[in-house]
Order: structure tokens, then C-alpha cells, then sequence
């Protein structure tokens, strides 16, 4: 309750209200004639406030309290949480659905079941929607496709990212087809963006049927642990359909999504840390693909040699080590946001900054199933690669790869397809790529992680890399069909299990002593800020989808 | 010797500083060396004697691992003698193996197979043509064979003679020797104990409180208190099994056991002439499950007159064993000042850095000059007490849990305090090592010393808020609060003295409500910097950035449970904070990316790490030595914090999770028993010591789900119970 209360003084205090009453207490003076207008001005006035009023309120205080009780904000209070104090610019307060049927039009609220606005986080303009839970359930009718649309229409124009925040419980059923061709118009609109500015979906509540499409076309979703859950059909008609017993949560509950499905990109543990965290994350990206990655000032010197790294490759070549300890290693203030940290773990993913400037860094987790490459590894990293690339991010890729998976699970999945993906999101890669080669790069593996032979920029090899087309075991069995396995064994490694037979081909920039490896990416960055280069015309690529 | 000295460790591991060697003759002054940290103000070993014209060892091998065999190499260094390190699969690159000469690699991890194979090193030691072996301590330190072998083929076992070793090594022969020696004894029973019947049968002879001991036991291993029959016989059992497994025999003895006793030991050095010295003593009081934590040299219990009794009945106990090198004889001593003999380490002992610097000498030199057959050239009138040193042990272990379970891990971020003077660092890691399940835990030994106690502790805690150590829990926030703590300081200590202080525990440090403040202080003005710095874009202008910067910020802290209301304000050079009505201040310019960030509060220096950023406001600092968690909000989202559900934590009453990493010795229940509370239903064993994991209430055993042998991780749910 009190938060409504203090909403209200909020209304009251509200500055662009009181200008515009000041303005209008002008106009009255100015055109004061008759005693009528004079009257209707003050009406007009009142009915003004008491509108916004009711917008600010949502659904009521009945409704706000049982959002609360969930454990949930309000769509207000996530907003003004989420953007800097005072920089929120409502749009679209007054709108109201025009459905006639099953008696709506009795029941109207301004605003509708969806705030939108603009504002900055962290001084750097944003475009917000986010779905009001206390009115109709957030369910999305067409006036609430309009208003989402409207923005999104204009975060394009001028090229800013769309954070929507989700919490509703699907279509307005009364509104028929029109609430359905309102996702349409979002979805429509989602992919116009896709790739011109971000978009992150951060789900806070409910997101069930059609509606799941919207966030699964935006870039990054975020979910909150226990509250949220996203599903194309919910636990009652998978039990009706199927006979399948599920609960929301198992179905599709944070946990589900970050560990399993692979649908959202991390988990919180509640609205405030979610909010608090994604203004983080915020800053990170460029506002649109016409903006450079951000730099911002840095106190961790560049140059700092990383003791550690020296000996973070164990010296058995079969034994696990940590990748998060190299990229924590070289990033400025051991600063790393991993996206999909709980999901195909043999591939690491996430952003970092280096002397400052917004990275993308990509590496093989050898401590998970060895760093291979299966299909969940190929589709996480591949589409990371391409948001990358789409925003202007330079990508840092480490390599510790001993092929792809094998196996018939994986074949009959399609690891062909999906490898592809990766393979291709690295090829059509033209932002810079820097490429350290900590242990294995082994097979069509090494090709494919941003290697020289995918225009890398600058690749480098630690003195523990080793560049081959398999392992010795494998390989003498194949060349010398078992004979002398020891003896050519040897000779193989010998001859491969080192970083010369890569660089004496100039396949490796460098062979490089790993607690140099911060300093080298952040000169190559540096060097790298300038480049230039074009893919070929093309209406759109056709990647292995 | 200037050949020698060449570095072959990255130089921010290692200081140089200027070492002077006084010598019999004349005062010699010589080259830089990579040992330590000798400050400004004392030169390390300025008195130990040696005549530069003695023939010297060639080459050694140490048959030892980290610190000690770091510690036993740098001195070999200086003096030019080359070293050989042995080492097992996984240290190839520790830190010991990088700083020799030459390496030999004598098997996998585990000690059983590597460190403590003799025949191995042995093949090692004739390989490489060493003439003498430094055994360090552990290990095969007071291996009877492995000297007597080493003798056979004619190489030089650095320390005392086999028979000194046997003659003390066994604590009952031990005993008798000393009761002949006119050494003070304390009561037992003067024999092996056969079984647990026997156990209790004696115990009840002596009287509770009664400790079961291995007979070739030592620092803490195979050995408990029991103060009751049932004690006893669980006690019996353990340690035997702990002796055999550790030294390979499990023959147990028992004794009296002195209520509120302190350890206080006495160094003693003796050549191979019959000469015998003891260097002072050391107090060693402050253990935990009989294990040493912070030492101290001299002690504040001993006077002249009691020195003077306790190092020459050392002596004489050593004279009667015609005992050569180095060794320590370990005391108990009551409050009344009286002192009992416990036994004899016949080797180097892990504290020796502080009694060296009291007495300035090399005692690694010394025991080198000894093994090559030279005569001490000190007397005994040449030893003094000069100043004061203090040893903590920064172990990996986590100190929250009884006081140190040992933990493991990669050091991510490792800098000793070196740039602080009068600090000495004696450890085998750096920067990137591990810390394994298979060998001891303890990082570093952290010295300190100065004119006096005062000095010398004042600069310990300065040095142990500048430690920085990332990746592994350590034990330094115990050892801050312990530096600091009243009855420490006053020298009221027992070897009881950390279950007395801290009866719950040790729960961290407990802030004053002033020190909250200035905790909730520091954490603003990081908090505040981080605001600002994210708003510092250098190429974002496109669009234009909304330019008015916040300068004044309204928070809500939480730091352990506790709410502040903190209002900051940024003035030009500082940040005006106001805690709860309290006003602080502190510098601006604070670079917030170093491991170290020496803060201005109110005009006074203040330590402390920014130990991780954890996002959403949650920061974790290091603030005397312990790390506090804290949450840092603005008023709306505190405000909205409230409404946030609490998670639900997780019951464990029904499991027994491991309490830290190790192999499973054994699993006695299996699914379906019942067990009764208390009971034990494994035995974890990490570190060497075993752990005897027990059920937390009675009921019927649901699953378990580790078979014995297996290797456990912290926090690893061993059994599960319905």
C-alpha cells in the first residue's frame, strides 16, 4: 500500500504536470471571455489529472498489492527502476483499447496493460515497454500492440535499443484477431530491428503462447528465477494433449530455460537484481549497428601482465583446467557478464571490456566434456558470434578444442548443420578478431574457432598449443594402421604437439608468453579500431538454419 | 657465489635486497641475493658465522616439496651450491621445481607414491651425483632407512644420525632418554598402548584428561584428547588408523594431558663434535587440533632464568643422543611456569624463520656446515635474543569451519606483502599455483619482526590486510583478528587459547559500530566511483549523453544483516559520506582496479581490498582481514528489495555433505540402515588428517551416494538420510 500512496504523490509532485497546468492556467487567462470556457478549461485540467491518476494505478491498489505479493513490481516500478532516476518520458498514458465486446467497454484503464516510454540508463538513451500485470492479466490487446509498436518504430528511427519487459498472461481473448495480429505487428517490427539495434527481453512474469515469440526473436532474455515462466502451451493442455504431468516451473521456469532449452540467456534471483543487473549489461552494447563498441575509462592497466596464466594449462595435455580463469584473467577488473552460463557448458560466452572497450569473448571450457564442439556449443557460440558482429563488437576468441563430439546422438541431431553455424558466424565475422590458441585446436574444430583461415585478425599461440588434425593416438592408427604405436606416436608429437608446425606457416601471428596475452589483445584492439571490410551484396545470407 | 645468484623466478615473486655475512674472521661483504624481504632496518643473517674458505657441498638434493624445499634452496643459491629438486607429476611446475638446478620427476600426485618413495630418490640422488640430501621436514625427514640407505651409498643425510633420529623419533625410547638426561617429564605410561581395552585401563590409571598419541607421530597427526572411556577408545581407533596411514605405524602411546598448557619449544644446533646449542625459544601456543598457527620468538612467558634451564636440558637431552643439525625439544609448560618435556623433532622445524631472526643465523647454513663435518663457530654466549618475530601460517583453509578446514583451488590473484619492511614471506607458490588435495595447506609463512613485540605485531597487521590471495579460502581473517585480539596481545595464551576466545567459533571479524560505519563508508564511495565511472563513455555521442552527472546519492547498505542510511555526497578531492549521522571522509582518486587500495578515512590510512565485484550492488571487501559481503542500493530499489521473496535455503539436516575436499576412507552405512545421531557413517580423508562424518539425526539412511575410495568436493552430499 504505501508504495501507492507514494505513487501518488509522485502524480502530484510531477513536474511536466505542473507545467502543463501553468500552461494551460495561462491560455485560460489569455482566452478568459466567457464564464463557460473558463469552466470547461479547469474541467478539461482536472480530468486530465485525474486520468493520469488512474494510468498511474494501473490496475488498483487491490491488484498492485497482489503483484506484490508474488513477489513481483509493478510495471512502474520496474521502469523507473531500470532507467536513471527522473530520465523516464511516458508514451501513449491516455490510450485505451476500443473493444466493445463481452462488455470492455465498460472497463477501460488509460494506458491500457502496457507502459512505454524512453529514457536513459546511465546517461545513454533506451526505449521501454513493460507489460502492466494489473490490468487484464497484462493480456495484449490491440491498443497494447500500438503503443509497444510505437516505440519500437521509434527506437529505430533514431537508433536506440528496446528493453520490453514481460509479464502477461497472453492474448486479450475479447479482442479476438485484433490481439492477434498485434503480436504480429510486434513481431514484424522485432525483426526489422533484429540487427540494426538491441533488443533484450527481460521476462518478470507470465509469457505464454504467440506471446513467447516476441522475446524469442529480441537478442538476449533475461528470466527471474521463481516467477517467471515462458511456454507455447502451459501445464494444462500438455497434460490434456500429451497426459504429460508438469509444473509451470519444470515446464518453463527460469532454471528449464537457462539449463535445458537454451531459450533464455541467464537468470536472476528476483526483479531488483534483474533490473539492477541489466542496466549493467546495458552498458555494454552500442546503441544501434551505426554505433562503435563503448569505451569508457579504465583504471586496470592495459598493459598488467596476468602471473597466472603462465601456468593455468596444466601440463598433462588430457587434464581440465578453468577458461574463466584466462578471460577473468586478462579483462579489466577480472569483470566478466557470461551469457548463458548454465547452458552447452564446453563453450563460454559473455562480455567483457578490455582497456576499457566492449568485447565478445568466445572460448572453449575444457573442463566440460573436454571443450568439444557438439550442437547446444555450435548454436550458443554462433549466435553470440553474430550479435557480435551485428553491433560492432570485437570478438576474443580462446581455443582449447579437441573436435567435435562424435557419436550417433550427435549425427542424428544434425552436427553437421548446426557446426556449420558456428563455422559461419566466424566466416561472415567482419569486426576485428583476435584468437589465442591456449592448448588444443584440433581438426575442422580449428578451423572453425576464428581461425587465420576465417580472416582472423591476429592469432596467437600459447607455448602449450598444439595444432593438428587429431590427436596422436588417433592419428598414428590411421597413418601407420597400429604399427609401432609408441615409437610414432612419439614422432608425432614430436612433430605436431607444438605451436610450430602453425606458425612456420604464419597460421599463428605469434607464439606468445600467456601472462602477455592481456597487453597483446589490447594493442591489437587498438590497432584494430580502424578496420574496414565488406562482405559481398546480398539481400541476406542463407545460413544453415 | 655472484654466478649463482641468477634469478630463475619472475622477479615480483622475489626481493633482492643486500645481505651482509659476518664471519669469523672479518666482516664480509657480499653480492645481492634473491633472499627475502631483510628490510631497512636488520640484515638478515648478520650473525651467522662460517669461515668462506670451508669446503662446501657441490650439489644437493632436497627431497621435499614447496616452501621448505624453496626455503632450503635459496640458501644453497647463495652459497653456490647447485640444487636438485624432486618432484611429483603435478608440481612440475610449482615453484621449488622452476628454482633448482636440476629436476627429477618421481611419480604421480599422492605422497605415497612420489615424495615418500625412497627408492626413488635414491635413484634420483645417484643420478644426479648429489652429495648430500636435505630431507626438509615431513616427508622422509625423520626416516631412519632413508638416512641409513643414503649413508650406504655414501651421500650425506642433512640432519642428525640415524640413530639421533631413532632415539628420538620414537617417543616411548624418547622418554627414557630424556628421564636419564634429567629432562622434567610428565606422567604416563612408560610403554606402547596394545588395544582400546588397554587404552581405557590406562587412561583411568593416569587420569582424564588422558592424550592418545602415535608413537611416530608429530604435528598433530595421530593424535587426540579423550576425557571419557567412550573418548578414549574413539580416539584410540582413529589415531591408529591416522598413524598407519600417515607413517606407516600405528603403534600408540598415552599420557597425562596438561590443562591450559602452553608449547613452548627450544632450538637446538649441534655439530658433529659434540658441540650443542640452543638457539632460544619459540612459543607456539596458538593451535588449532594440535596444529600451530602463529608463532612468536622469544615467548613472553619466559625469563632468563627459565631460558637458561629449559636450553640446557635441551641441550643435555641432545648431548645424550650425540645429536648433531638441527633440531627442536618441544615443551609443555603450565601456568606455574613449570616446564615438561614432549618430544624431540629431529629436524628442521617449519617455524625456524623466527628464531633466525632473533638470533640471525642460517640455521639452513648451519645444518649444511654441520652435514659437511665443520664445527659451530658460535658458543653459546653468541646467541642472543635480538628483537622480536612473529610466524603466522596462512593456510588454505577455511577458518569459519572449526577453525581451519582445509580448502583448495587456484591462486587467481597472489601478492605477499614484500613491500612492507621487516616482512619476511617463506613460501613454495605464486601466482597461478594450486592448491591440492594431496599435499599440506598452507600457502605461506608470514614473518614479521622488529625491536620489540609491539613493533613486531603492528607490522603483522599491516602485512596481513596488504596479503592479497584470490581463488582460495584462506585462513587470514583469523589470524588478523588474533594479531589484534586483547589476551593475545597481552600474551595470555594457552594452547587452548582459540576455543577460549572464540567459543563459538571463529565467526569473523565483529565490527564496532564505528568500524560498521567506516565499512559502510568504503563500500559507498566504491559504489559512488563505479556509478561515476559508468557513466564515463568516450565514443557513445551519436546520440547525445544526458550530461548531468549525479553527485549526490542517497543509499541503503547492508552489511552483515544490519541497514545503514548512507548519504554521500561528491565534493572536488572527496567523498563526504554521512553513515546513520556519523560523518566520514574520504579521498577521492582511489583507484578501485588495484588489489590494494590504501583508503583516507577522516584524515587516517585504511587497508583494504575491493575483493570482488559481484554486480547488482553487491560488493565483497576485505576489511580486517575478513572478507564482508555488502549490498549497496539506492533508497527506491532498497524500498523494492522488501518486496522481494527471501529464498528458501535448502534443509541439510538430512545429509552429511563433505566438509571440504578429500577421498573417502571409508562409508559405513548403506541404504536402508538406520543410523543414530552422532553416528559415524564415513571417514573423509583430506590433508592427511581423517574426519570422522557423522549423522545429524537419527533416522533411516535414503541413499549414499559415493562409494569409499572416491575423491569428494566441498560440499558433496555423501549420504543421504530420510
Amino acid at each position: 500500500m504505501a508504495s501507492i500512496y507514494r505513487l501518488l504523490r509522485c502524480v502530484s509532485r510531477d513536474s511536466r504536470l505542473t507545467n502543463t497546468g501553468r500552461c494551460l492556467f495561462l491560455q485560460t487567462r489569455c482566452a478568459a471571455v466567457s464564464v463557460g470556457s473558463t469552466e470547461h478549461t479547469l474541467k478539461v485540467r482536472k480530468r486530465i489529472e485525474e486520468t493520469r491518476e488512474r494510468a498511474l494505478l494501473g490496475g488498483g491498489p487491490k491488484r498492485i498489492e497482489s503483484q506484490h505479493r508474488k513477489g513481483k513490481m509493478t510495471a512502474r516500478e520496474r521502469v523507473k527502476m531500470l532507467m536513471d532516476p527522473g530520465s523516464f518520458l511516458e508514451y501513449d498514458m491516455f490510450l485505451e483499447h476500443d473493444c466493445s465486446d463481452f462488455g470492455m467497454e465498460k472497463e477501460k484503464y488509460p494506458g491500457d496493460s502496457v507502459v512505454t516510454g524512453r529514457g536513459t540508463i546511465n546517461g545513454r538513451l533506451c526505449f521501454v515497454f513493460s507489460q502492466d500485470f494489473t490490468v487484464f492479466g497484462g493480456s495484449l490487446s490491440g491498443a497494447h500492440a500500438k503503443k509497444i509498436c510505437k516505440i519500437m518504430d521509434q527506437a529505430m528511427l533514431v537508433g536506440a535499443p528496446v528493453i520490453g519487459i514481460n509479464d502477461s498472461g497472453g492474448a486479450r481473448i475479447q479482442e479476438g484477431v485484433e490481439s492477434l495480429a498485434g503480436y504480429a505487428y510486434i513481431f514484424q517490427r522485432n525483426v526489422n530491428a533484429s540487427g540494426v539495434i538491441p533488443q533484450i527481453s527481460l521476462v518478470m512474469g507470465p509469457c505464454a503462447g504467440g506471446a513467447v515469440y516476441s522475446p524469442a526473436l529480441t537478442d538476449f532474455i533475461f528470466m527471474v528465477k521463481d516467477t517467471s515462466y515462458l511456454f507455447i502451451t502451459g501445464p494444462d493442455v500438455v497434460k490434456s494433449v500429451t497426459n504429460e504431468e508438469v509444473t509451470q516451473e519444470q515446464l518453463g521456469g527460469a532454471k528449464t530455460h537457462t539449463s535445458v532449452s537454451g531459450v533464455a540467456h541467464k537468470a536472476f534471483d528476483n526483479d531488483v537484481d534483474a533490473l539492477l543487473q541489466v542496466r549493467e549489461f546495458f552498458d555494454f552494447l552500442p546503441l544501434s549497428n551505426k554505433d562503435p563498441a563503448p569505451i569508457r575509462e579504465c583504471e586496470d592497466p592495459w598493459d598488467r601482465d596476468v602471473p597466472g596464466l603462465d601456468t593455468v594449462v596444466p601440463l598433462e595435455s588430457t587434464a581440465a583446467y578453468d577458461i574463466k580463469d584466462v578471460i577473468q584473467g586478462v579483462a579489466d577488473d577480472t569483470n566478466f557478464f557470461e551469457i548463458m552460463p548454465n547452458y552447452a557448458k564446453n563453450i563460454v560466452v559473455g562480455f567483457s571490456r578490455m582497456n576499457g572497450r566492449t568485447v565478445g569473448m568466445v572460448a572453449n571450457q575444457p573442463k566440460v566434456a573436454a571443450g568439444c564442439l557438439d550442437i547446444n556449443a555450435s548454436v550458443k557460440g554462433a549466435r553470440f558470434v553474430r550479435f557480435c558482429d551485428a553491433f560492432n563488437i570485437p570478438i576474443v576468441t580462446f581455443v582449447d578444442v579437441p573436435g567435435f563430439l562424435p557419436g550417433t546422438h550427435q549425427e542424428y541431431g544434425g552436427i553437421i548443420r548446426h557446426g556449420a553455424k558456428l563455422l559461419f558466424a566466424y566466416a561472415e565475422a567482419t569486426v576485428p578478431k583476435i584468437t589465442v590458441i591456449t592448448r588444443k585446436a584440433y581438426g575442422g574444430a580449428y578451423d572453425v574457432m576464428s581461425s587465420k583461415h576465417l580472416r582472423g585478425d591476429t592469432n596467437y599461440a600459447w607455448p602449450t598449443a598444439e595444432v593438428a588434425v587429431m590427436g596422436a593416438k588417433g592419428a598414428v592408427s590411421i597413418i601407420f594402421r597400429g604399427k609401432d604405436q609408441a615409437k610414432n606416436e612419439a614422432e608425432y608429437v614430436e612433430k605436431f604437439a607444438n605451436p610450430f608446425p602453425a606458425a612456420v606457416r604464419g597460421f599463428v601471428d605469434d607464439i606468445i608468453e600467456p601472462r602477455t596475452t592481456r597487453r597483446r589483445i589490447c594493442q591489437d584492439l587498438e590497432a584494430l579500431a580502424g578496420k574496414k571490410r565488406d562482405n559481398p551484396y546480398k539481400k541476406h545470407a542463407n545460413m544453415p538454419l | 657465489m655472484a654466478a649463482s645468484m641468477r634469478m630463475q623466478l619472475p622477479s615480483a615473486l622475489l626481493t633482492c635486497s643486500s645481505l651482509r655475512y659476518a664471519t669469523l674472521s672479518r666482516v664480509f661483504s657480499t653480492s645481492r641475493t634473491v633472499y627475502t624481504t631483510a628490510g631497512n632496518k636488520k640484515e638478515f643473517y648478520w650473525n651467522d658465522k662460517y669461515n668462506p674458505d670451508e669446503p662446501m657441498f657441490e650439489k644437493i638434493l632436497i627431497a621435499n616439496r614447496g616452501e621448505i624445499a624453496c626455503r632450503v634452496m635459496k640458501t644453497c643459491k647463495r652459497l653456490g651450491i647447485k640444487t636438485v629438486a624432486v618432484h611429483s607429476d603435478v608440481d612440475s611446475l610449482a615453484v621449488h621445481t622452476r628454482m633448482a638446478d636440476e629436476t627429477v620427476c618421481i611419480g604421480p600426485a599422492p605422497t605415497s607414491e612420489s615424495y615418500l618413495k625412497m627408492d626413488v630418490i635414491l635413484d634420483a640422488v645417484k643420478k644426479t651425483g648429489a652429495q648430500a640430501v636435505h630431507p626438509g621436514y615431513g616427508f622422509l625427514s625423520e626416516n631412519t632407512v632413508f638416512a641409513a640407505k643414503l649413508a650406504e651409498i655414501g651421500v650425506e643425510f642433512i640432519g642428525p644420525s640415524s640413530k639421533s633420529i631413532h632415539a628420538m623419533g620414537d617417543k616411548i625410547e624418547s622418554k627414557r632418554i630424556a628421564m636419564r638426561a634429567k629432562v622434567n617429564m610428565i606422567p604416563g605410561h612408560d610403554g606402547v598402548v596394545k588395544d582400546a581395552d588397554h587404552c581405557v585401563e590406562l587412561a583411568k590409571e593416569i587420569g582424564y584428561p588422558v592424550m592418545i598419541k602415535a608413537s611416530a607421530g608429530g604435528g598433530g597427526k595421530g593424535m587426540r584428547i579423550a576425557w571419557n572411556d567412550k573418548e578414549a577408545r574413539t580416539a584410540f581407533r582413529l589415531s591408529s588408523q591416522e598413524a598407519k596411514s600417515s607413517f606407516g605405524d600405528d603403534r600408540m602411546l598415552i599420557e597425562k594431558f596438561i590443562d591450559n598448557p602452553r608449547h613452548i619449544e627450544m632450538q637446538v644446533l649441534g655439530d658433529k663434535f659434540g658441540n650443542v646449542l640452543w638457539l632460544n625459544e619459540r612459543e607456539c601456543s596458538i593451535q588449532r587440533r594440535n596444529q600451530k598457527v602463529i608463532e612468536e620468538a622469544p615467548s613472553t612467558f619466559v625469563d632468563p632464568a627459565m631460558r637458561k634451564a629449559m636450553g640446557e636440558q635441551a641441550v643435555s637431552l641432545a648431548k645424550a643422543v650425540e645429536y648433531y643439525s638441527a633440531g627442536t625439544v618441544e615443551f609443555l609448560v603450565d601456568s606455574k611456569k613449570n616446564f615438561y618435556f614432549l618430544e624431540m623433532n629431529t629436524r628442521l622445524q617449519v617455524e625456524h624463520p623466527i628464531t633466525e631472526c632473533i638470533t640471525g643465523i642460517d640455521v639452513v647454513h648451519q645444518m649444511l656446515r654441520v652435514g659437511k663435518g665443520h664445527k659451530l663457530l658460535h658458543k653459546q654466549s653468541d646467541i642472543p635474543v635480538n628483537g622480536w618475530a612473529v610466524e603466522c601460517r596462512v593456510y588454505a583453509e577455511d577458518p569459519y569451519k572449526n577453525f581451519g578446514m582445509p580448502s583448495i583451488g587456484r591462486l587467481n590473484k597472489y601478492i605477499e606483502p614484500l613491500h612492507i619492511p621487516n616482512v619476511r614471506c617463506d613460501s613454495g607458490v605464486q601466482e597461478g599455483s594450486n592448491i591440492s588435495i594431496y599435499y599440506d595447506p598452507m600457502i605461506c609463512k608470514l614473518v614479521t619482526y622488529g625491536d620489540n613485540r609491539t613493533e613486531a605485531l603492528s607490522t603483522m597487521v599491516k602485512a596481513l590486510d596488504s596479503y592479497i590471495i584470490k581463488g582460495v579460502t584462506h585462513n587470514i581473517p583469523l589470524l588478523r583478528d588474533v594479531v589484534t585480539e586483547e589476551r593475545f596481545v597481552k600474551g595470555n595464551i594457552t594452547t587452548k587459547y582459540l576455543q577460549e576466545v572464540f567459543k563459538e567459533g571463529f565467526k569473523g571479524k565483529q565490527l564496532s559500530s564505528g568500524e560498521t560505519n567506516e565499512l559502510a563508508a568504503l563500500a559507498a564511495a566504491v559504489y559512488c566511483k563505479d556509478q561515476l565511472q559508468s557513466r564515463t563513455f568516450k565514443n557513445q555521442n551519436r546520440v547525445p549523453l544526458t550530461s548531468n552527472l549525479p553527485l549526490k546519492w542517497t543509499l541503503d547498505i547492508t552489511i552483515a544483516d544490519q541497514h545503514l542510511k548512507v548519504k554521500v555526497a561528491k565534493t572536488p578531492g572527496k567523498y563526504e559520506i554521512d553513515v546513520n549521522g556519523t560523518k566520514i571522509s574520504i579521498n577521492d582518486g582511489l583507484n578501485f582496479s588495484s588489489p590494494l587500495i590504501d583508503a583516507n578515512v577522516n584524515g587516517e590510512s585504511r587497508l583494504f581490498q575491493l575483493t570482488k565485484r559481484l554486480g547488482g550492488g553487491q560488493y565483497k571487501l576485505r576489511y580486517f582481514g575478513t572478507v564482508f559481503q555488502v549490498s549497496i542500493m539506492d533508497e527506491y530499489a532498497a524500498e523494492m528489495k522488501k518486496l522481494m521473496p527471501e529464498k528458501v535455503v535448502m534443509d541439510t539436516s538430512t545429509m552429511v555433505l563433505a566438509p571440504m575436499p578429500g577421498m573417502l576412507k571409508s562409508v559405513s552405512v548403506e541404504a536402508g540402515q538406520s543410523v543414530s545421531e552422532g553416528q559415524e557413517v564415513a571417514v573423509l580423508e583430506a590433508m592427511k588428517m581423517q574426519n570422522s562424518l557423522v549423522a545429524a539425526k537419527t533416522g533411516k539412511v535414503k541413499a549414499v551416494h559415493f562409494k569409499t575410495g572416491t575423491t569428494v568436493d566441498e560440499g558433496d552430499v555423501l549420504v543421504e538420510l530420510e
